[in-house]
């Protein structure tokens, strides 16, 4: 079925396949995209999957480790941490917090850096000139420390997190979405708009911004991957959700603390974290690479 | 002119810093959050609060606040920070040093690293080769440092435990030195088993920073030496029967690494900002760690003169990379 979208405009029928077929036909995009969905199933169903509570402590049976070393308990299949809680069902639970984060923070760096790039790229003069200045103030920040400072003044929590992402990263959709608007306003297409006579918020609008989604959507993938990690980075430092819920980065700091008496706890967040960034990362370059011919014309 | 964009850059880079001034500075006082209440003993009462707010001029006006930061900056005086009781100035002077050693030392592993996985693939390009460089490098690329450091930590540090964890050196050799560049220092005075301890502290710190800027080096520099590959001037060097190593090191190496270079100045601020996760986890006694606590303890003037710092560094690198790209590419030098 041929709808339409931004992407069947410039197909010149060369390509009869959609994007979406033929990001099905790259195995490193099916796989990653597999993934994903199956780390989302297990943030939904976590309670039912995940073996044991995950806050349950047994002093009994701290540092027990996973199946298959010496020592291990039947229970437990990827050993205990340090209070003797769970390691499987801490890093099942702790996919929620990852993927909230995920989601909802590179959404809203995309909606919020998007709209200040279409109207930089678009309005150019004062405006463009604003916004990129402070574009090129953000940048000269370095975006750990900005985000550790951010939510050490806001206090800690989720929001705190998904706000100090927003806050540093919006930035990179904005450089992003300024430039390709500006690309855009330049084409036949923008010009033949304004002379029927368009509204410059319905060329904007319904004219170039369908044209720019399709590099907004590879970069939001990729933010994605890197909102993860900085939730991971501020939970490292002691600085996301409280303590009591489980996150991969909280994990992580308490393995580092122990690392040598019990290296999987450390190991199993860790190796979940690499396989969601790689994911969410191979998922954004297969999109990049797919829809590269169709923009570059 | 090169004086010109020197002149312009320098220009826009004070309006830059200004801006982090600003910005950091509102941020600080604008959100919740009294540093004042991080340092009093539990038995003060108000009048305590309202004298040690004096003694740090957080009872001013915040414009006042902000003018006699301000004129301190301008006059090299960051003030004192009010954890550490000592002039920022100070503080980050003895710290800086740890981190440039470390980020330059990055900075050359990764360029050594990346420049020669790139050469090496092009030399094995459409093999199997070629193929497994770049299936391992679309990994390498997602792959930040604050995940390459703990990896490191579970290789060589439990694994195989042959490196030390945490720290700069053994506490016990760090006497001697002239200056805080312990690892320079060492080595230009032939002090090899002090400069091999050194070493053997940053390795891991230096191979987290380095690995995802080599990845980043090894996809730009391959696609440009395999473009250079099929020009008119190594098809002639081919023909004169120079040896493949030599076409692409001396042939298309010369023509291809403009992009590369001015890509890895950009990234190099990317990896000077990883210092910060990257130093914490190594106990690594550079800015990064220091911002931490700094930003934990709400050290107000510690933080500022931190932020300064590294937006000027940002900067500096910035320009520094634009006159190397302006001076490498006649046709820019001239516009």
């Amino acid at each position: 079925m041929e709808h339409w979208s931004p992407t069947s405009i410039t197909d010149t029928g060369t390509q009869p396949h959609s994007v979406a077929a033929r990001l099905a036909r790259d195995p490193k995009v099916v796989c990653a995209g597999g993934f994903i969905l199956f780390l989302i199933l297990l943030a939904i169903g976590a309670p039912l999957i995940a073996p044991k509570d995950p806050l349950a402590q047994n002093l009994l049976m701290t540092t027990v480790p996973p199946v298959g070393f010496a020592d291990a308990e039947p229970g437990f299949l990827l050993g205990t941490d340090g209070l003797g809680r769970d390691v499987l069902s801490r890093v099942i639970f702790g996919s929620r917090v990852s993927l909230t984060v995920a989601f909802v923070a590179a959404g809203l760096a995309c909606l919020i850096g998007s709209l200040l790039g279409l109207m930089a790229g678009f309005l150019g003069n004062v405006v463009d000139a604003l916004i990129s200045r402070l574009v090129d103030v953000w940048m000269a920040f370095p975006p750990v420390l900005l985000s550790i400072l951010l939510v050490a003044l806001l206090g800690t929590g989720l929001h705190s997190v998904i706000a100090a992402i927003v806050v540093i990263d919006w930035t990179r959709f904005c450089r992003v979405v300024r430039t390709e608007t500006m690309g855009q306003a330049q084409m036949d297409y923008v010009v033949a708009a304004r002379t029927i006579g368009f509204s410059r918020p319905s060329i904007l609008f319904r004219e170039i911004f369908p044209n720019v989604v399709p590099v907004l959507i590879a970069l939001l993938t990729l933010e994605m991957g890197i909102a993860v990690v900085v939730e991971a980075i501020l939970s490292f430092v002691g600085l996301s959700v409280s303590s009591d819920t489980p996150t991969w980065g909280g994990m992580i700091a308490e393995g580092r603390q122990i690392v040598h008496e019990a290296w999987w706890v450390l190991a199993a967040p860790l190796a979940a974290l690499f396989a969601t960034v790689v994911a969410f990362n191979q998922i954004g370059d297969g999109l990049a690479r797919s829809l590269d011919p169709v923009l570059r014309r | 002119m090169l004086l010109a964009i020197v002149v312009n850059r320098l220009a826009m880079a004070l309006v830059t810093l200004a801006g982090v001034a600003v910005v950091v500075f509102v941020l600080l006082r604008v959100v919740p959050g009294d540093p004042v209440a991080m340092m009093i003993s539990p038995g003060a009462g108000p009048a305590d609060i309202a004298a040690l707010k004096a003694h740090y001029g957080l009872d001013a006006p915040l414009l006042t606040q902000f003018w006699i930061w301000i004129k301190g900056v301008v006059t090299g005086d960051f003030g004192i920070s009010i954890t550490l009781h000592v002039y920022v100035t100070e503080v980050l002077a003895s710290r800086l040093p740890a981190t440039i050693e470390l980020a330059v030392l990055a900075l050359i592993v990764a360029v050594i690293l990346g420049g020669g996985i790139a050469v090496a693939g092009t030399l094995m390009r459409r093999t199997v080769g070629e193929a497994a460089i770049d299936g391992l490098n679309s990994i390498l690329l997602a792959v930040p440092d604050f995940i390459w450091a703990l990896a490191l930590v579970l290789i060589f540090a439990v694994a195989l435990p042959v490196l030390p964890l945490t720290g700069r050196i053994d506490p016990a050799l760090a006497q001697g030195f002239a200056t805080k560049f312990y690892l320079a220092e060492s080595i230009i005075t032939f002090r090899f088993a002090v400069a091999g301890n050194i070493a053997s502290h940053m390795a891991m710190p230096t191979l987290a920073l380095a690995l995802p800027l080599a990845a980043v080096i090894v996809r730009l520099l391959k696609q440009s030496l395999k473009e250079a590959m099929v020009q008119d001037y190594v098809l002639l060097a081919r023909i004169k029967g120079f040896r493949e190593l030599h076409l692409v090191l001396q042939e298309a190496l010369r023509n291809a690494v403009g992009p590369t270079l001015a890509l890895t100045g950009v990234q190099f601020t990317f990896l000077i900002g990883g210092t910060v996760i990257v130093e914490r986890i190594f106990a690594y006694p550079g800015i990064g760690n220091l911002a931490i606590d700094a930003v934990i303890n709400r050290d107000f003037p510690l933080i500022q003169g931190l932020v300064l710092l590294f937006g000027l560094i940002f900067i500096l690198i910035n320009i520094g990379v634009d006159l190397t790209v302006a001076t490498l590419n006649p046709r820019l030098r001239h516009a």
